[in-house]
Order: structure tokens, then sequence, then C-alpha cells
């Protein structure tokens, strides 16, 4: 399986502007790959990318927008983590 | 099945503008989308319903419909054929915003919509955008607490496939583990996407679990407790000796090194056991007994 694709490719599939892949990776949000003059993202990266285009393009999230929500849903997910084990640790807790 | 009330659906009444329709969609879905939302299923429920409600009220054609026969949704069928003699209709959407998360298909639909308008009827999860990706899919795997002390495979069946998974020892309850390319197909030669299995471990040991601690009440006797000895308790996977020392408190921990649960992707490393002794008072005594315990007493005991 690829483990990469090229910005190109991933542009015409999504019908997206270059420019948009770019501005998310200025924002550290992906990282692209240069070989040549071929640009790539890896496919591991997917995921975040296929989000952030549908936050920009489905929901009207402007760019500066895509880097506030990433970074609290990272917040977010890191608490969700901290929940589930604190609930795991009330366990000890209970008929006692 | 129960009629839908699209309107409220959308916090909206029955003089809604399209614009109206568009302006309260977008603004629940901004709340709802799932990508705002991870691992909150009331939200993708949510967010199902405003998709369908949208799907239903954006339209002309099934938003008139809709408004026809409400609750009398039932008829819906004859006004259909009679609609049918008259010359097709426009149709216009803008689309359901689009959204990646497990069951996106048939099962987006809710059964008042499938009977109303009938399936596959241009609504899907996320047709907004060429698919590519294939669809993260999530299943729950429950499992006893005895199954994830040490690592096994299983197989499991999602969507009539089978797949062969290592479910690693010392796997916490809602513990989530991501199994790659085992989500749906990709898309002209896109990658499939990921199998997201979310771990429920029931415990009905005597064990209580902190990570890879595990902790037990021991109960030992008054004269035990007070003499010390030696008494024999279960571990996890065993028994083990233990020495009770003279004068041992109710609540008083012993710490077993290395007899807790596995240490999740550790392998060979354990917890610990934490004993807590609980001291028996005996509850009804022979006339001798109560002799010797008076006889105690009297040494100011």
């Amino acid at each position: 399986m690829k483990t990469r694709i090229s910005i190109n490719k991933l542009c015409e599939i999504y019908e997206i502007d270059p420019g948009f892949v770019m501005s998310i990776q200025e924002m550290d949000l992906v990282t692209i790959y240069v070989e040549g003059t071929e640009k790539y993202v890896s496919t591991e990266e997917l995921p975040l990318v296929e989000k952030m285009v549908r936050l920009h393009f489905d929901l009207g999230i402007n760019q500066e927008g895509l880097h506030t929500i990433h970074h609290l849903l990272e917040r977010m997910e890191g608490m969700q983590e901290e929940i589930r084990r604190l609930r795991n640790r009330l366990d000890l807790y209970e008929d006692l | 099945m129960e009629f839908i009330d699209y309107y409220s659906v959308l916090g909206l009444d029955k003089s809604a503008s399209a614009a109206d329709i568009k302006k309260a969609y977008r603004k629940l879905a901004r709340k709802y989308h799932p990508d705002l939302n991870p691992n909150n299923k009331e939200a993708e429920l949510k967010f199902k319903q405003l998709n369908e409600a949208h799907e239903v009220l954006s339209d002309p054609d099934k938003r008139k419909k809709y408004d026809r026969y409400g609750k009398d949704w039932e008829h819906a069928e004859e006004f259909e054929k009679a609609k049918a003699r008259q010359g097709k209709s426009y149709s216009q959407r803008s689309g359901p915003f689009t959204y990646s998360g497990e069951g996106a298909g048939a099962e987006d639909f809710s059964d008042f919509f499938e009977a109303m308008f009938g399936g596959g009827g241009g609504f899907a999860g996320r047709t907004g955008r060429t698919q590519f990706r294939g669809q993260d899919l999530n299943a729950d795997l429950e499992l006893h607490l005895r199954d994830v002390y040490s690592t096994h495979k299983r197989t499991l069946n999602i969507n009539g496939k089978n797949i062969r998974i290592t479910v690693p020892a010392g796997i916490e309850d809602g513990q989530t583990i991501r199994i790659k390319g085992h989500g749906g197909p990709g898309v002209n030669n896109g990658p499939a996407g990921d199998l997201y299995i979310t771990f429920r471990i029931v415990n009905t040991t005597p064990f209580k679990r902190d990570g890879a601690n595990l902790y037990k009440t021991v109960e030992i006797s008054l004269t035990k407790a007070v003499l010390g000895g030696e008494i024999t308790t279960d571990t996890f996977d065993g028994k083990v000796k233990l020495k009770v020392s003279p004068g041992t408190q109710n609540g008083t921990k012993a710490k077993l090194k290395g007899k807790g649960f596995p240490r999740y992707k550790k392998e060979g490393q354990y917890g610990d056991l934490f004993i807590t002794y609980k001291v028996r008072l005996p509850e009804k005594l022979t006339s001798e007994q109560e002799g010797l315990f008076k006889d105690l007493e009297k040494t100011g005991l």
C-alpha cells in the first residue's frame, strides 16, 4: 500500500486548492515531504487532512479557527483519556 | 415507527424560509458535527437527525410532500403516484455536510425517512466530496478481566468480515486500539479506513484494578491479627503465603511486588498486588471463649 500521496493528486481528489494544504502545513498541522518537484503528505496524515477539509469547506471555519480547533480537540482527547483513567480508578472505591 | 418533526429538529416552525432552514442547519451542524464531538454518540445521532431534516426540508419536492402529509405520512405513496402523473419536478440541494463516522449508509436514515422517501435517495454520510480514504469503523469488544491477563488472538466479525486481532495483555476498560486498514474500503485507489476497537472489561473477580496494580481485601481472624502467623491467599493467577505480623491493625496493607496485572505493552512486566487486612471480630462466642475474653479484660486489654 502506498504510504504517501502527492499533494496534486490529493487536491484533485478533494477538489481543493493546493494553497489550502500548504496553509495547514504552515500551521504545523501536517508535514509535507518534497521529492524533486513533487510534494507529498503521508497517508497516515490523511484522516487529519480530511478533517481539516471538512471543517473548512463544510462548516466554513477559517484557517486560524482550524488551528485553534485542532489544539482544543487534542486537549479534549487528552482530557477524555484522563477521565477514563479516573473512572477506572473510582472503581477502587466502589462497594467499600 | 414514529413521525419525526423535522422542523423541531432544526428548531423552526412550518413557516421557515429556505434561508432560515439553511441558517438553522449550519448553526446546529457546527454544534453537533462529529469532527467537533469525537467519541460522542449522542452528538453523532443528533447530527444524523439534522442531516435528515435538512435533506427533507431543503429539497422543495420532499418538503412539499412532508408538509402535505405530515403525521399522515403513511399515505404518501398515493401522493407519489399522483405526482408522477404530473411530470417531473425539480430538485435542488446543497447537500448535507460530509463527515467521516461509522455506519454511514442506509442506517443513516431513520425508518420514517425510508418509509416516506425510500432508501438510497441521494443522501449518504459523506457525498459532498469525492470519496477517497475508506471510512473508519468503530466496534466495542466486551471481555472479562481474566481474558486480558495474557496477550492472545481473537477473531471478530465486523460487517460480515472475519478479522483476527491481537488483544494485548493489560488493556484497560474503555481503552481503544486502532487496527490499521481494516475499516471501510477506499475509493479510487484510496487507502482503506481503520478499525477502532474499544474494550469493555468486565470484572467479577475479588480484585480491584487500577492500571497494572491490583487490590484485594483479605479477612484475618482476631487471634491472627493479635498473635501474628501465616495465611494463604489467592493472587490473580495462583496462591501465595503471607506472614502476618503480631499486632496487625485493621486496614493494614501489604504490597506483593510483581503480583499485579500485566503492564500494557510492556511484556513481562507486572504491577503490584496490594492486600488490605480486615480483622474479623467474632460475633458469637462459646462460653469458654467468653471466659477467656473476660480474663483478658481483667488484664487491661
